[in-house]
């Protein structure tokens, strides 16, 4: 109901001729969004740079609209492609919040799916199932991961193919219900749209996420460890910092994943430090730091 | 004759922006909206056919009206009804029922007088349309 008094009383009033900025941006509250990233977020400065980038176009562009500068919805469907673990999904979920601050999408909300809930698995199954996501993502954002395994060039009668048609056709026709934001890894994202021309033309963002340095590394897991209300001692950390530099060079490194994990497998390890001496009365410092054996007893040293 | 069935029929049909507004009326309440259609204006027909399964779990309208604007494609000229369904408890019923599209011509019902013994007189309305067989009423094929 708010949509349509809202449209009526534009209506009226004549486009003004002066906008304040200032006044405009504390309005839509993206800033605090922005800051939130800076924040939460540690390392992805070219990811930062666009994010603000495209959040400073939709500003403008919201402006232009209320001017009637400008009548188009611009097109906002996104791909960010980067290693595992270098935190496409947490940046999606932040960018529908802001796309939903500056009004872009209705509702805000994230519906994140793979090949499985697109895809059907018999004749006439995908285009319903393709259409029931669609319309559950209706007002926000749909995150597909891992959206390259939606074309399977092996199989010529892969279902796959149908759900991009669809999918391609509602991201066209209904650009101000829905953003589409593809997430995968970027050589096979790069084969993707070289397969599916249609996909690259009709997104507007591209956005790749670097690998996490070193000491960004352990910037996140000090985080982590802050939010489980856990420490390093400060040998734990030095170790930290080796386990780091080794863990890398081997294979299925996921970037802030392994970093979760790893830091799992190491409170595991001090629980059962803790437990193995019953007699002992433990303190909260004692409860909450890890200690340099529970990081050295890892695999990645044994090596 | 206009047919007045459910909710809003005495008022000029709805405009889609309208039912957006009373889809998301209903969804906001989270009622799961559900299309029917049927050539058989009959008030005493329940039997409408389903546009598909009633749609659960969708946040905004936009996805009901992509769902009526095909169902529109096919069964343009036919009466399609949205209706919202309350699964919470003590409810677990209908809440909001109307029609979104109608015919271009609806010729209306006739009243048949039926003489049974001893003077009594027994009535039956029936519609003019249904006296083609289904899929040929109102103009369709």
């Amino acid at each position: 109901m708010s949509s349509v008094a809202v449209s009526q009383t534009e209506a009226e009033t004549p486009p003004p001729e002066q906008v304040d900025l200032r006044r405009e941006f504390n309005e839509v509250g993206i800033g605090d969004v922005l800051d939130q990233l800076d924040r939460e977020l540690i390392g992805l400065k070219p990811v930062k740079t666009r994010i603000r980038e495209i959040a400073s176009l939709l500003l403008i562009e919201r402006i232009r609209k209320r001017m009637n500068l400008t009548s188009d919805v611009p097109t906002l469907h996104m791909s960010f492609t980067g290693n595992p673990g270098t935190g496409k999904t947490t940046v999606a979920l932040r960018m529908a919040n802001i796309l939903h601050k500056l009004g872009f999408v209705r509702r805000g909300h994230v519906v994140s799916v793979t090949r499985d809930e697109l895809v059907g698995q018999y004749i006439g199954h995908t285009a319903p199932k393709t259409k029931e996501i669609l319309k559950k993502a209706m007002g926000g954002v749909l995150f597909i991961d891992e959206a390259y395994y939606l074309y399977r060039p092996d199989n010529e009668r892969d279902y796959g193919q149908e759900a991009i048609e669809i999918l391609l056709q509602v991201m066209e026709s209904q650009r101000e219900d829905l953003v589409v934001i593809l997430a995968g890894y970027g050589d096979r994202m790069d084969k993707f749209f070289s397969s599916n021309p249609g996909f690259r033309s009709r997104i507007a963002h591209h956005i790749d996420f670097p690998d996490y340095a070193d000491d960004e590394l352990l910037a996140i897991a000090e985080l982590m460890l802050r939010d489980m209300n856990y420490r390093f001692s400060p040998e734990a950390r030095e170790a930290f910092v080796r386990y780091i530099e080794l863990r890398k060079i081997q294979p299925m490194f996921s970037n802030a994943r392994s970093i979760r994990n790893a830091l799992d497998r190491m409170r595991l390890r001090q629980a059962n430090r803790l437990v193995a001496d019953l007699d002992r009365v433990l303190t909260a410092d004692d409860i909450m730091s890890l200690e340099a054996s529970d990081v050295l007893a890892s695999r990645v040293f044994s090596k | 004759m206009r047919v007045t069935q459910g909710c809003f029929s005495f008022l000029p049909d709805l405009t889609d922006e309208q039912i957006t507004a009373q889809v998301q009326y209903c969804l906001n309440n989270g009622w799961a909206v559900n299309l029917e259609f049927t050539d058989d204006p009959h008030p005493r027909n329940t039997y409408w056919e389903m546009w598909g399964l009633p749609m659960f779990d969708l946040r905004d309208a936009a996805g009901v009206l992509m769902e009526l604007n095909e169902c529109r494609k096919v069964y343009g000229d036919r009466y399609i009804r949205m209706s919202a369904f309350d699964s919470s408890h003590g409810w677990e019923s209908v809440r909001l029922s109307f029609i979104v599209n109608r015919p271009k011509d609806e010729p209306g019902f006739q009243l048949e007088r039926h003489e049974a013994g001893g003077r009594n007189i027994r009535y039956t309305t029936k519609s003019y349309a249904v006296d083609r067989p289904e899929g040929g009423r109102y103009g369709g094929k």
